[in-house]
């Protein structure tokens, strides 16, 4: 199945991309995106568990994605 | 009857306290939030700011709610605006109106702390000396205590 990947600010300089497609396997979770992205080149760059958003609201690592979801990896907020 | 949104133009602060007057009011706080001319010591000429922009609304809207029920009968305007600030110009803008004015500037100092720690907006600060950076509050404990 096929999840759509938001990167920001400091998390798609690393990337050098602010949104991906990622083909992922039925059951995988939140968690198992932000491995895939920490495997790209630049991915160190990312803590190995950041502040993550499923569908626009922050959710954890273990939250199961469905096909066309949208993850967001969520950097540091400095909102204000 | 409270408002959450992000824009990309000049706020007006005005507008905002309109939104929230209204003749039971006896207390309207605003907070602007400016941009600095210095940070840690380093002279900064300007700010970009991006949000993820779906999230950061419905973030906004969930904070004006929350503070709704924390505050009872107060009215909330909250606006954000994102892209490139130069020193001086405002960043937010909350405004709270109750009966009361305990209930509106706590309601008020509520908005601005969750906004901060939760909606998903993010700054690169511009410095004199052509640098730039992103700024992350969490690499700054003195500042990030609430």
């Amino acid at each position: 199945m096929t999840v759509r990947v938001l990167l920001f600010a400091s998390y798609a300089d690393a990337i050098g991309q602010n949104e991906l497609t990622l083909e992922l396997d039925d059951g995988s979770v939140v968690g198992d995106v932000v491995s895939r992205v920490r495997e790209m080149a630049g991915g160190r760059a990312l803590p190995p568990a950041p502040l993550l958003a499923l569908n626009a609201a922050y959710s954890t690592s273990a939250a199961v994605v469905r096909a066309g979801d949208e993850v967001a990896i969520i950097p540091p907020v400095a909102g204000g | 009857m409270s408002t959450a949104r992000l824009t990309t133009q000049p706020i007006d602060s005005t507008s905002l306290i309109r939104e929230v007057a209204a003749d039971d009011r006896g207390a309207i706080v605003l907070f602007l939030g400016t941009v600095r001319n210095s940070n840690e010591g380093r002279p900064v000429n300007g700010i970009d700011y991006s949000a993820y922009d779906a999230m950061a609304v419905a973030e906004m809207q969930r904070i004006v709610s929350e503070a709704g029920s924390r505050f009872s009968g107060v009215a909330i305007a909250l606006e954000h605006r994102v892209g490139t600030l130069s020193v001086g110009e405002t960043s937010v803008a909350i405004a709270c109106s109750h009966p009361h004015r305990a209930a509106a500037l706590e309601a008020n100092r509520y908005v601005i702390e969750e906004l901060k720690r939760r909606v998903p907006i993010w700054k690169r600060e511009h410095y004199l000396d052509g640098t730039s950076e992103w700024v992350d509050p969490l690499r700054r404990p003195a500042e990030a205590a609430p």
